[in-house]
């Protein structure tokens, strides 16, 4: 590809990422617009009400959550951002050799005691 | 053609970016940021910044709004007591910001437009991908490595923050 070639044509290989994307909301909004038309709607105080398993709700749904989540997000985030400095060194790993996977194991490594961290403080325990 | 995929991108940007704050239902807000995060990579993938915009999808819409959405529920964030103390902090913070930015544009409108590399010259002559991974571990490989220990930290410093409510509780 050189460096002259109209945006068009080089956004044009994003179309199927659009097309995607665009399939993928269609499908979410059609879906709740079909079945709001075909729907029978006979509303009253106690079917509007939220339904539990048959018994009244008994609190708000928006409780606050533990903060284990937050720590599981946390951990998340920073392996994800691990796996993203994967992805150049795959593809230049048959340019970089040797050095290239020395350096990769030593990233990894840092990861590594930080996994070790994390799993000796608990952080990966349930209860 | 060029403008108009940049004002259609920078426009939900923007639109986005406001309903950021200005809804009143946190959810709402996180899910107008992740709108709002999908349209930036749009606007990388038109700056050829191909890694970029796969990387601001895979991080920011797939992760860093997880977090978000976590802490929403963890503070579990009404609708009501939300930014009105921090309001004057908040303007003044803006004012200062939009000034800058008020600043930039007009001093690059007055210098005009600065050297731009010329687009593609060497990012595509062999894939953006593979040019980020060709300067990031040879030129760059001690800013690679030392982010890696950032991280360490970043992780550390969260299970200390939330040790006592792991532990004690």
């Amino acid at each position: 590809m050189t460096g002259s070639e109209p945006l068009l044509d080089y956004l044009g290989r994003y179309f199927s990422i659009v097309l995607f994307i665009g399939i993928a909301l269609a499908f979410g909004v059609v879906t709740l617009l079909i079945s709001y038309l075909v729907q029978p709607k006979y509303p009253e105080a106690e079917k509007l009400s939220p339904y539990e398993c048959g018994s009244e709700p008994f609190s708000d749904a928006r409780m606050p959550f533990p903060v284990r989540y937050y720590i599981f997000a946390m951990l998340f985030v920073i392996f994800d951002i691990e796996v993203i400095f994967l992805y150049p060194w795959a593809v230049v790993f048959d340019k970089i050799g040797l050095v290239g996977l020395v350096e990769m194991l030593v990233f990894i490594g840092l990861f590594l005691m930080a996994y070790v961290y994390a799993w000796k403080k608990g952080a990966l325990e349930w209860d | 053609m060029e403008l108009f995929f940049f004002y259609y991108l920078a426009g939900v940007i923007i639109l986005t970016a406001l309903l950021v704050v200005a809804l009143r239902n946190p959810i709402y807000s996180a899910l107008s940021l992740l709108i709002m995060f999908f349209h930036v990579a749009g606007l990388y993938v038109t700056l050829h910044a191909e890694f970029l915009a796969a990387v601001q999808v895979i991080v920011y819409a797939g992760a860093i709004l997880v977090l978000y959405l976590f802490v929403v529920m963890l503070l579990n964030v009404k609708r009501e007591d939300r930014y009105h103390p921090q309001f004057p902090i908040g303007a003044f913070l803006g004012l200062v910001i939009i000034t800058e930015v008020l600043l930039l544009a007009f001093r690059r409108s007055e210098s005009g437009t600065p050297p731009m590399p010329p687009a593609g010259s060497v990012a595509e002559a062999v894939g953006n991908t593979e040019t980020i991974g060709d300067v990031l571990y040879t030129t760059y490989l001690f800013p690679f490595e030392v982010a890696s220990l950032i991280l360490l930290v970043a992780m550390i410093g969260a299970i200390v923050l939330a040790k006592r409510d792991l532990f004690e509780a």
